[in-house]
């Protein structure tokens, strides 16, 4: 489809910020952030945006991602668009916050770096921090380049607001949030067409009288988690029509899933944030040799789009995910959560799991191809195998 | 020129990668000696989390548990109830971290600890920003201070903790300064002795966080006393001031002039610093009077 035309501006920019570039061009009411590594460009940048008067924003520096988060909610529920990022130990002080703010059903958008969770102390990119997560009802979207961070950040608002969730958009940390590329940044005009202005129904305001969160008895808890349900099972459309309206508007679409010569792919490889522009070399390389090998990107994480991915790996005979995350005692996170998603799924692939670049180790496109031939050969089993 | 007068027991190495000029690893190395090898420290993400040592080297001969930033004293106090339920009491605790994982985000922790007067030693080496994640500011940067997060200057005053730590009414607070390296040892001392919380604010000027020469750390530290803007002194059960130095010797000018995250300061900005430092002198002297 042909972009409109709205004139965009090409910038070399890291990861981290083409995040901040994007807050620029949405203008949130409030962001509350709390500084870490490797987060804190995208603080400066902002900050930076914001004193020299080109972003409009209430700033707020709390004492700990914990008020950070708070702050967030609170801003949210009185019906400010809000923005925060955050990394690893950042994230994991959130945690009792994030099961709030989805109960709370405040849309807020907040960009994670992913680093590894100490003890030991480590700067390294690893998804462990924010897929641990997934229980507290975040729509999770990872990227895997500093253009589709820019991207996915305004689309992020458009999702969370039509669905009434908050979303967490995680890049890689270095890999992504300290690398440059050229990133196209549009203009405020287009951002502005997007992404209207955002009119909450519920909110704290003296006019509406409204209150939030009080006690409540079993039933109405129960019904709030089947509205969070309800909700969940809107967002991959929600992602879907985000992502082509934005492709519209760019000619940059995007979707939950990914797939990347998939045309009559025997294996896959299926993984999510910047192992995705490795495999994808890998599967460049081995489709140059006449090999049947495709990519699938999982983008949206959470909700996990169980369908889609049934769709996209029906008819392929082996599937290998790779997880740069472990979790201690059921291995990687990614491949558990596609060992359920094909659940009694008639000829589903055989289903390979591999914990690789846990710590941020390198994995290179020559070891994914690697992997791929040994994947061929061996049975799969229920736990994910360490990659050397 | 004052002799440094006190038993290095080589506790601490060379080889810590603080930035070279750094006298925070040379207050480090002064606590660290004075306190001896009957100690245990606990330490949060910050400067001295790098001093101490990246695996798998370490800078210190006692024992150090890398904790999270906000739970600094919550650790300390862990590691005190563990050697007294192993009979160990004289051993001391140590907790070591910076400005942000003091006056901010480990503020609770710590006013937990010292309300229940744990028998810790709490020593806050304060840069007066988070300097580990590149400089931006925390409740410790002072008013007008430029830092990564306060481009134009903090607006707002640095906050008070030695006033907030006297409510608690613990046996001792101190000011040291690595310019009066005697005086720190001989705090460090007498903390040693006594039980309860201790806490000891010991002022590191930084040099990339405060736009300071490489050579010039002892010498701002150094202004810094003798101008009054951090004044060395004690409070006792949060009520018995002392002040260690009783003149002011320097304008505040001449201290702030040495700074790069000052530069931008008009002269009726550095006034009303030179007029908050006087209002706070002519406190402290009215404290130390015993009111
Ligand atoms: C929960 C959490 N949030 C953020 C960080 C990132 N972080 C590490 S050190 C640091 C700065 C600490 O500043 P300070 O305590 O003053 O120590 P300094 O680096 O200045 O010595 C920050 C924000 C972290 N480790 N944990
Ligand atoms: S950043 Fe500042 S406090 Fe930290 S090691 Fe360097 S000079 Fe010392
Ligand atoms: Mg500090």
């Amino acid at each position: 489809m042909e972009a409109k035309n709205y004139p965009s501006n090409r910038l070399l920019l890291s990861g981290n910020h083409a995040v901040a570039w994007g807050v620029k061009l949405v203008c949130p009411d409030v962001a509350p952030v709390y500084p870490i590594t490797p987060q804190t460009p995208i603080l400066e940048k902002i900050t930076e945006f914001q004193s020299q008067g080109e972003l409009d924003m209430e700033l707020l520096t709390p004492e700990s991602e914990h008020s950070a988060m708070a702050a967030c909610i609170s801003a949210s529920a009185t019906g400010a668009r809000v923005f925060t990022a955050t990394s690893s130990q950042g994230l994991l002080l959130m945690h009792e916050l994030l099961h709030y703010a989805c109960g709370a059903r405040a849309p807020i958008v907040m960009f994670n770096v992913n680093r590894t969770p100490a003890s030991p102390w480590g700067f390294w990119p690893d998804q462990l921090d924010s897929l641990a997560q997934r229980d507290t009802g975040w729509i999770q979207l990872y990227s895997e380049t500093p253009q589709e961070s820019l991207d996915t950040v305004i689309q992020a608002y458009r999702i969370a607001e039509a669905v009434g969730l908050p979303t967490m958009i995680s890049h890689d940390a270095f890999y992504v949030s300290h690398s440059m590329e050229p990133v196209e940044v549009p203009s405020q005009d287009l951002v502005r067409e997007f992404l209207p202005r955002f009119e909450p129904r519920y909110r704290l305001d003296t006019e509406l009288g409204q209150s939030f969160g009080a006690p409540i008895d079993q039933a109405t808890w129960n019904r709030s988690r089947r509205d969070i349900a309800a909700a969940m099972a809107l967002v991959a459309d929600a992602v879907t029509a985000a992502g082509e309206a934005w492709g519209e508007l760019t000619s940059r679409a995007y979707g939950p899933l990914e797939q990347y010569r998939m045309e009559e792919a025997e294996v896959v490889i299926v993984t999510m944030g910047s192992m995705s522009g490795t495999a994808r070399e890998a599967v460049d390389a081995m489709r140059e040799r006449g090999e049947a090998v495709g990519l699938l990107k999982v983008r949206l994480f959470r909700p996990l789009p169980a369908e889609a991915l049934r769709q996209a790996l029906a008819g392929v005979s082996c599937a290998l995910v790779l997880d740069r995350n472990y979790s201690p005692g059921m291995g990687g996170i990614l491949h558990q959560e596609i060992k359920s998603a094909l659940f009694a799924m008639s000829g589903a692939p055989r289903l390979h799991g591999l914990l690789a670049g846990i710590g941020g180790v390198n994995v290179s496109a020559e070891k994914i191809q690697q992997l791929v031939d040994d994947c061929r050969e061996v049975e799969p089993s229920v736990e994910a195998q360490w990659v050397e | 020129m004052e002799l440094i007068n006190y038993n290095d027991e080589e506790l601490f190495q060379p080889g810590h990668v603080a930035c070279a000029g750094c006298v925070e690893a040379l207050s480090m190395r002064v606590i660290l000696n004075t306190v001896g090898r009957d100690a245990v420290a606990t330490v949060s993400p910050s400067c001295g989390a790098v001093i101490c040592g990246a695996y798998p080297f370490s800078a210190t001969k006692i024992p150090v548990f890398h904790t999270t930033l906000e739970s600094g004293a919550a650790s300390a106090s862990g590691i005190k109830r563990a050697l007294l339920s192993q009979g160990k009491p004289d051993t001391t605790v140590l907790c070591l971290a910076g400005d942000g994982g003091t006056y901010d985000i480990g503020l609770q922790a710590l006013s937990s600890a010292a309300e229940r007067n744990e028998d810790i030693l709490y020593i806050c080496f304060d840069n007066e920003g988070y300097m580990n994640t590149g400089g931006q500011k925390s409740s410790s940067t002072p008013l007008a201070a430029v830092t990564g997060s306060t481009p134009a200057g903090k607006t707002t005053r640095k906050k008070n903790l030695i006033e907030i730590l006297a409510a608690h009414r613990i046996p001792l607070i101190a000011t040291a300064s690595p310019s009066h390296l005697n005086d720190m040892a001989a705090k460090v001392e007498k903390a040693k002795a006594l039980r309860g919380t201790k806490v000891i604010i010991v002022l590191i000027p930084c040099l990339p966080g405060w736009g300071v020469a490489d050579n010039a750390a002892v010498k701002t530290a150094r202004l810094a006393v003798e101008s009054g803007v951090f004044p060395l002194f004690e409070v006792e059960d949060g009520v018995h001031y002392t002040l260690n130095t009783e003149q002011r010797t320097q304008s505040v000018n001449s201290y702030l002039a040495q700074q790069g995250r000052y530069r931008h300061l008009s002269a009726e900005q550095v006034e009303q610093i030179q007029a908050d430092v006087d209002a706070e002198w002519q406190r402290l002297l009215w404290c130390a009077a015993g009111r």
